[in-house]
């Protein structure tokens, strides 16, 4: 029983971490249908961000609380700028701004290996989540550690944050205007021009966030944003482009399915059985969980 | 027109098509002779186009749809293809890379085998060298389709569906956006080829429907109301009110404001 | 169906469907490559050098395939590395049998496990004549197999290509993961013997090499073929409206497995062909990274072009070489600059230089009608 609660928490914690990572892209390339392979390093660049705060502030917490607003500001206001230097020429070439931004990615890991180095750097968590709670006592016990709550809690409030800006705001209006009919936006006044950007602002600036947590597991380095980009895409291809309830259950229920495999096969094994589900999957439902059914012919 | 037998004719009963909820096609019989040429019309929104959908496989439906004797509901759109119906849709939809000749090439092929594909084309199909007299474009056989004006492109639809050898033609207002003497063309077209084929064309241009329709039916929210001769359905009372009422004031495709996208939920 | 009339105006010659697709004589470049690889190349490189291009020339091979699935089908595959390391893999897997000799294992297995016998999934490729028909076809059943369950359910453009690079690090990850029987990280390294020659021979080394060119000549002719086939014709067709197509009465996904499967094949053939030249075999070979590399060449030489994608492919190889060794930061600003570059301002790779300053000349008579 303890074993199966420990899976299932770690599974909800893996699931959480993915829902952080996708949940910039479930606006990216949910909503506006840009792919966007610098995602990873905007990512890594809201973990360098908590890097250099926490050199500069000396209190763990602090800096960590310094450092989540600070990380959406940097890495969204990098997305604005991809988006009006390179997203905006491309919004009808998929494909191809998916290589575009591929390029993108690889300069940005060069600069941070010339501005950090190439090594991997650590944050210090601070201490409050440094613990753990004890669930279960005694012999087995089950503890769930502090840092993957955090985690957790900031995955709850940013899904919040993110889906009551879009149902409520004047700015949410907008972008879903935009999103559902651009041309009828555009004749309507909304500037689609500064909406994108702004969407973009807000999708990057939430990959700088989930960076900030990526920090409290794991080093920070040149290829972080690499190598969960790819898992974070899975999330929204398999949750249904344009749907954020999609890709919240899809996280969660990935994260439970790749700690269940590891726990009884291994991490490698493990990774390719996801994504063999994954195909698997898709095959029932090829637009994802939930979709949005079109007569159109594309 | 003389036989009766129905080896090519169009049987649609009770047939029903659903959008999460908004009900685009609802309860629709319709029967089409062999060789008709055949007109739906109907304001925006009556189901014209989704019907279509219907027919060839792009969306589900309930019901029946029998085509020479065979069911096609759940058949996929290339199954359906190949049993002898061609569409066009409402802008035009040719392979714009591809010149003229190897777009009627292509329609031509869905029954090659693999060899012939793995060999290069080697001067013109005979069916291609007729299509391209018919519908006129023999001249422009070289042309990248992307470069033709937009009546040149509905009309290698239009051939694309004679090469493909179709016995039923569906066609999604194909004289849209063109001039007087283009559409008068494409009518006589029409004609021409309804003897051997039968056609029916979505239209929303009320003197070229007059002008060219053999028969007519009439479409409202979802339902056939009307079908007849063009003079029939003129008469017809209920057509007056919600449709042809309004088409004496020029502007038919706004008659009745109708949703154009169904699939908004 | 097939017969033809001669009497329509330009029956037989069809200029407009070959000028649009090639801009140089086939035949004429065709005998000019053969000339530089076979001739000049052998001639005027050192026994290093030559080797460094039969390393380029195997990126060419996979470039061909790329060409052919991208170019012309628009199936965006990043995860030919995983085609390119299956051909590798089981290239390698029977060399390093070979090279232990008769009753002994790999000497990798001696190290990190306690194996005294081969795997059971090795044996088979003990036998030359397997390991070479696996070396392509291990490939084309993997792609024929994913390819079936993608392209019916109609998963295409962006979902494709990510669904393929997550294949591309599933792959990798894998390889690492299975350290006792695949060498994990290292790969199978330390290769010696081909086929009884010694590889550490430059005479052999230069075989190696004219065995490459020539398969890059030949699968340059097949994929000519193909493409100006009327299944790549068809294959356009499908790219620009895979809907459209399906009207017409055909399945776009058997239109697109195709394509997917030969590029599958060639980039197999195309690992396979590698470690001999280099010696080695390795998850770094495989992943992420190199698969999206290997677009990279064929992007910015042109990626609906064998010519482009092929001297692209090559040209990308070459500059990495001799970029990355002395400066190896600038190099990976290069790449990242020459993917935005060749993708957003030159989607038509180098190869439409020459079309788009051939247009500009003709426009000048005519009036601005290009759609």
């Amino acid at each position: 029983m303890t074993v199966i609660l420990g899976q299932l928490f770690t599974g909800v914690s893996i699931g959480a971490v993915l829902l952080l990572i996708a949940l910039g892209l479930s606006l990216t390339f949910g909503q506006m249908n840009v792919i966007n392979m610098a995602h990873g390093e905007f990512i890594m660049a809201g973990a360098y961000t908590t890097y250099v705060l926490q050199k500069s502030i000396s209190g763990a917490g602090i800096s960590l609380i310094v450092a989540l607003p600070v990380a959406f500001l940097v890495s969204g206001a990098l997305g604005a700028l991809l988006e009006w230097l390179l997203i905006r020429r491309l919004y009808l070439r998929p494909l191809d701004t998916l290589l575009v931004t591929w390029g993108v990615s690889l300069m940005l890991q060069q600069l941070a290996r010339d501005i950090f180095g190439a090594p991997n750097v650590q944050t210090r968590a601070p201490d409050v989540l440094t613990g753990h709670i004890t669930v279960i006592g005694g012999d087995d016990p089950l503890t769930f550690a502090n840092s993957r709550l955090f985690i957790l809690g900031l995955a709850v409030t940013a899904v919040v944050a993110l889906s009551l800006t879009l149902r409520l705001t004047p700015l949410g209006r907008r972008i879903r205007a935009v999103v559902q009919n651009r041309d009828l936006a555009e004749v309507s006044g909304i500037s689609t021009g500064r909406v994108d950007r702004t969407a973009f602002f807000i999708g990057s600036g939430l990959a700088g966030v989930a960076g900030v947590a990526l920090t409290l597991v794991g080093p920070i380095g040149p290829t972080m944003g690499t190598n969960v980009i790819i898992d974070a895409f899975l999330v929204i291809v398999v949750g249904g482009i344009g749907q954020l309830k999609g890709s919240v259950i899809v996280a969660f229920v990935l994260g439970a399915l790749q700690s269940v495999l590891e726990y009884s096969t291994t991490v490698s094994v493990a990774k390719v059985l996801v994504l063999v589900a994954i195909v698997a999957f898709l095959q029932w439902r090829p637009q994802g969980l939930y979709t949005l059914r079109t007569r159109s012919l594309v | 027109m003389t036989d009766f037998t129905d080896s090519a004719g169009l049987e649609i009963r009770e047939l029903r098509v659903t959008f999460d909820g908004f009900t685009a096609v609802d309860g629709v019989d319709l029967d089409v002779r062999p060789g008709d040429l055949r007109f739906l019309i109907g304001p925006n929104g009556a189901g014209k186009t989704t019907l279509v959908d219907a027919v060839t496989g792009l969306v589900r439906a309930t019901g029946s749809v029998r085509f020479a004797g065979a069911d096609l509901l759940g058949r996929s759109v290339h199954r359906i293809a190949r049993s002898g119906i061609g569409r066009t849709f409402q802008t035009a939809a040719v392979f714009e890379e591809l010149t003229v000749l190897q777009n009627l090439d292509i329609a031509a092929g869905a029954g090659r085998g693999a060899l012939t594909m793995l060999r290069r084309r080697r001067g013109v199909p005979e069916s291609v060298a007729r299509a391209l007299e018919t519908v006129g474009l023999t001249g422009l056989a070289d042309s990248p389709a992307g470069t033709l004006a937009h009546g040149q492109k509905q009309w290698l639809e239009i051939g694309m569906l004679l090469v493909q050898d179709v016995r039923l033609l569906l066609l999604d207002e194909p004289v849209a956006g063109m001039s007087q003497d283009e559409r008068q063309a494409t009518g006589e077209l029409l004609q021409r080829i309804s003897g051997e084929r039968t056609v029916v064309v979505i239209e929303h241009d009320m003197d070229f429907m007059r002008s060219f329709a053999r028969s007519v039916s009439v479409l409202h929210a979802g339902r056939v109301l009307s079908e007849g001769t063009v003079a029939e359905v003129q008469a017809d009372p209920r057509v007056q009110e919600v449709y042809l009422g309004h088409t004496r004031t020029e502007d038919t495709s706004a008659a009745v404001p109708g949703p154009t996208a169904v699939q908004e939920a | 169906m097939t017969t033809t009339t001669p009497l329509a105006p330009k029956a037989g010659r069809l200029p407009g469907g070959r000028r649009r697709f090639t801009a140089a004589r086939p035949a004429a470049g065709f005998v000019a490559a053969a000339l530089v690889l076979f001739a000049v190349a052998p001639l005027a490189l050192s026994d290093f050098r030559l080797g460094l291009l039969a390393k380029y020339l195997c990126t060419a091979i996979v470039a061909v395939g790329i060409c052919l699935a991208w170019g012309r089908g628009g199936l965006l595959t990043l995860g030919q590395g995983v085609f390119f390391g299956l051909g590798g893999y089981a290239m390698a897997m029977h060399l390093k049998i070979a090279d232990a000799g008769p009753g002994h294992v790999p000497d990798f297995m001696q190290l990190y496990g306690t194996a005294t016998e081969l795997p059971w999934w090795w044996r088979p490729f003990a036998n030359p004549v397997f390991a070479i028909a696996a070396t392509v076809l291990l490939p084309m059943a993997v792609a024929a197999i994913l390819g079936s369950f993608i392209f019916r359910r109609r998963v295409k453009g962006a979902y494709f290509a990510i669904l393929s690079q997550a294949l591309a690090a599933a792959f990798a990850i894998w390889l690492v993961g299975q350290q006792a029987t695949t060498g994990g990280t290292n790969g199978l390294t330390d290769i010696q013997g081909f086929f009884g020659y010694d590889l550490n021979d430059p005479v052999n080394q230069r075989m190696v090499y004219f065995v490459i060119a020539a398969v890059l000549l030949l699968l340059i002719a097949l994929a000519r073929q193909l493409m100006h086939s009327r299944y790549g014709e068809l294959l356009v067709a499908v790219r620009d409206s895979e809907e459209r197509v399906r009207f017409l009465g055909y399945d776009p996904a058997n239109v697109k497995l195709v394509a997917y499967v030969v590029a599958a094949g060639m980039a197999g053939l195309a690992g396979a062909l590698f470690v001999p030249a280099v010696g080695i075999i390795s998850p770094a070979l495989v992943g992420i990274v190199p698969s999206i590399e290997l677009v990279i060449g064929a992007a910015v030489g042109g990626r609906a072009s064998l010519t482009g994608a092929v001297l692209g492919a090559i040209g990308v190889a070459w500059a990495r070489t001799a970029l990355s060794e002395e400066f190896p930061a600038a190099w990976t600003y290069f790449q990242g600059l020459l993917f935005i570059v060749a993708l957003a301002f030159l989607p038509g790779g180098l190869a439409s230089l020459a079309a788009i300053v051939k247009r500009r000349r003709r426009n000048q008579g005519l009036s601005g009608d290009t759609a």
